[in-house]
């Protein structure tokens, strides 16, 4: 193809991507040194770098960028553990793998909205089936999202039963690229079943998942669905994340330069993840 | 033994994937007794729940604006985003491909407020026009994701022989080269038409009463009733359907396209 065409066939996404997501991307910027109330009739006032002046000073903000770093790196990191389990656990072929695979689908792409619904009665202290099931068990019954302390590791367990499939799926079909004969190899000579993991299938998988990670972190920060149909970010702001304090801050108390503030923050913390990301990539090639 | 411990494991995993789907679909078919007393087998069925939702809160109307939106979403990107993907897997346009799916990255949050006074400035706000143009930003990077890595593992032969016969590159693409690609086209297309059926923040800000989707639909019906168990899984599961029986029947599909590109064969 030569270069005319290609920019008349790349041009229409090209055009829609840069109108409906640049140009938001810097009115944001701009706003974010701005005072608005949302008002359609009263213009924005310029302050400078007073919203984020202010963000500095404010706790809630403090303990909310805080949370979302704590919230990606713990979920993903179970995830990344518990996905390559499954993984090896469904590898090997077996009657009823094909059902197994779609199964484990389901939570990804189920609406976000409908499971946390789902998993609000789940863990209902009350009428829900897991605290019937642990206490059954003898175990003591768990307060899960009503309690300040435990709703952040709820919230994360239910990320990790949401996303550990994607991770699983990822490291499956990296698995099916590595060559058995490596394996058999490997066996010949006597390497036990985890030496085999440890040094073949570790590192030949390496790329594959620090891409994997990556890429789930950069979701995971976004994460805001699930967290604001199941908490809004309570109870007392103990579940909120950056995304769910930036939504509160302008579309409930209406200081949209605030707000706007909030997410240049947040889009420099995924823009990080994003960089290593590229950085990573060219090294290896392994997304594009 | 082993083979038994292994099997079981298996079983008890996907129990746990399963088990919160399982208890929606029994929970939305008990009465609100039932579920409070925490009994949810035995007795009788019912499928009330689904008519308060359908009946009481025009549920319908929700699908169908979900359908509209969704619809129209994956079609337009695939109108724009396959001859983008085209360019990108044969032209190589690195930067071009880096622009679209860095859409993939960006939060959300950040663009629904300029959003919003754009619609405002432009008379669309809350119409379906606006609803479709800021989900196709969720569906347009999967679609160039998925098909500019299938496009690169499609052998150019046959386009060149169509061009040597005297195609030109446009018939190429149209006549050769996307009915070649259709298991691609399919996949993009089912996984593009899903995020934007699930998308719940642009709906929650950008949508009005009349094209209000079925998540933003549900989420508001929380407030609405006086936790309705009963109503609120039947809620659930009418929005989740859908998506688990598309899953069933194309699953091979989904799962090439969502590993796309993050393996390297």
């Amino acid at each position: 193809m030569n270069r005319r065409l290609r920019w008349l066939f790349a041009s229409p996404a090209t055009l829609f991507v840069i109108l409906a997501m640049v140009f938001p991307i810097l009115y944001t910027v701009r706003l974010s040194f701005q005072s608005w109330s949302g008002s359609l009739t009263r213009a924005p006032r310029w302050v400078g770098l007073d919203n984020y002046r202010t963000l500095l000073a404010d706790g809630r903000f403090l303990d909310a960028t805080a949370r979302t770093v704590i919230f990606t790196v713990g979920a993903v990191a179970v995830e990344l553990v518990l996905g390559l389990a499954v993984a090896l656990l469904l590898e090997r072929p077996f009657r009823g793998r094909g059902l197994a695979r779609t199964v484990i689908l389901l939570p990804l792409l189920a609406t976000p909205v409908a499971i946390g619904l789902a998993w609000l009665l789940m863990l209902n202290p009350t009428v829900g089936p897991v605290n019937s099931l642990i206490t059954g068990l003898g175990l003591p019954a768990q307060p899960w999202l009503s309690s300040t302390h435990s709703v952040l590791p709820t919230l994360m367990l239910i990320d990790v039963w949401q996303w550990t499939p994607m991770m699983t799926l990822l490291c499956l079909a990296g698995l099916a690229t590595l060559p058995a004969e490596t394996y058999e190899a490997a066996a010949v000579d006597g390497a036990g079943a985890w030496q085999r993991f440890r040094r073949i299938t570790v590192p030949l998988l390496g790329p594959t998942m620090t891409a994997a990670v990556l890429l789930r972190s950069i979701d995971a920060l976004k994460t805001f669905d699930i967290i604001y149909a199941m908490t809004g970010g309570g109870p007392v702001y103990q579940s909120e994340t950056l995304n769910i304090y930036g939504y509160i801050t302008g579309f409930e108390q209406f200081q949209f330069g605030r707000a706007a503030a909030i997410v240049v923050v947040f889009f420099l913390i995924v823009l990080v993840f994003a960089i290593v990301l590229a950085k990573l990539n060219s090294r290896w090639g392994v997304v594009r | 033994m082993k083979r038994v411990l292994r099997y079981t494991t298996i079983v008890v995993v996907l129990a746990v994937f399963l088990a919160p789907f399982l208890w929606m679909v029994l929970a939305s078919l008990r009465r609100h007794i039932d579920i409070t007393s925490g009994r949810l087998f035995g007795g009788s069925f019912t499928l009330r729940n689904y008519r308060t939702v359908f009946d009481d809160f025009q549920f319908g109307d929700y699908v169908v604006n979900s359908l509209v939106i969704a619809c129209w979403s994956t079609a337009l990107s695939l109108l724009i985003g396959l001859p983008a993907a085209y360019a990108i897997a044969r032209g190589g346009m690195r930067r071009t491909a880096m622009t679209i799916l860095v859409a993939r990255m960006v939060p959300g949050i950040g663009l629904v407020t300029p959003w919003y006074i754009l619609f405002n400035y432009a008379g669309l706000t809350g119409t379906y026009t606006s609803m479709v143009i800021c989900h196709m930003l969720v569906s347009l990077p999967f679609v160039v994701w998925v098909m500019m890595n299938f496009f690169e593992g499609l052998s150019t032969d046959f386009e060149d022989a169509a061009m040597t016969d005297g195609a030109g590159p446009l018939g190429a693409f149209v006549r050769i080269v996307l009915p070649l690609s259709l298991p691609g086209v399919v996949t993009s297309g089912i996984l593009a038409f899903i995020f934007s059926w699930n998308n719940f923040l642009f709906s929650l800000v950008l949508s009005s009463k009349s094209t209000k989707p079925l998540p933003v639909a549900m989420y508001s019906f929380i407030g609405y009733s006086e936790v309705d168990w009963g109503g609120l899984m039947a809620a659930a599961v009418s929005v989740t359907l859908p998506v688990l029986v598309i899953a069933l029947f194309v699953q091979r599909y989904i799962v090439a396209g969502l590993t796309a590109g993050a393996v390297k064969g």
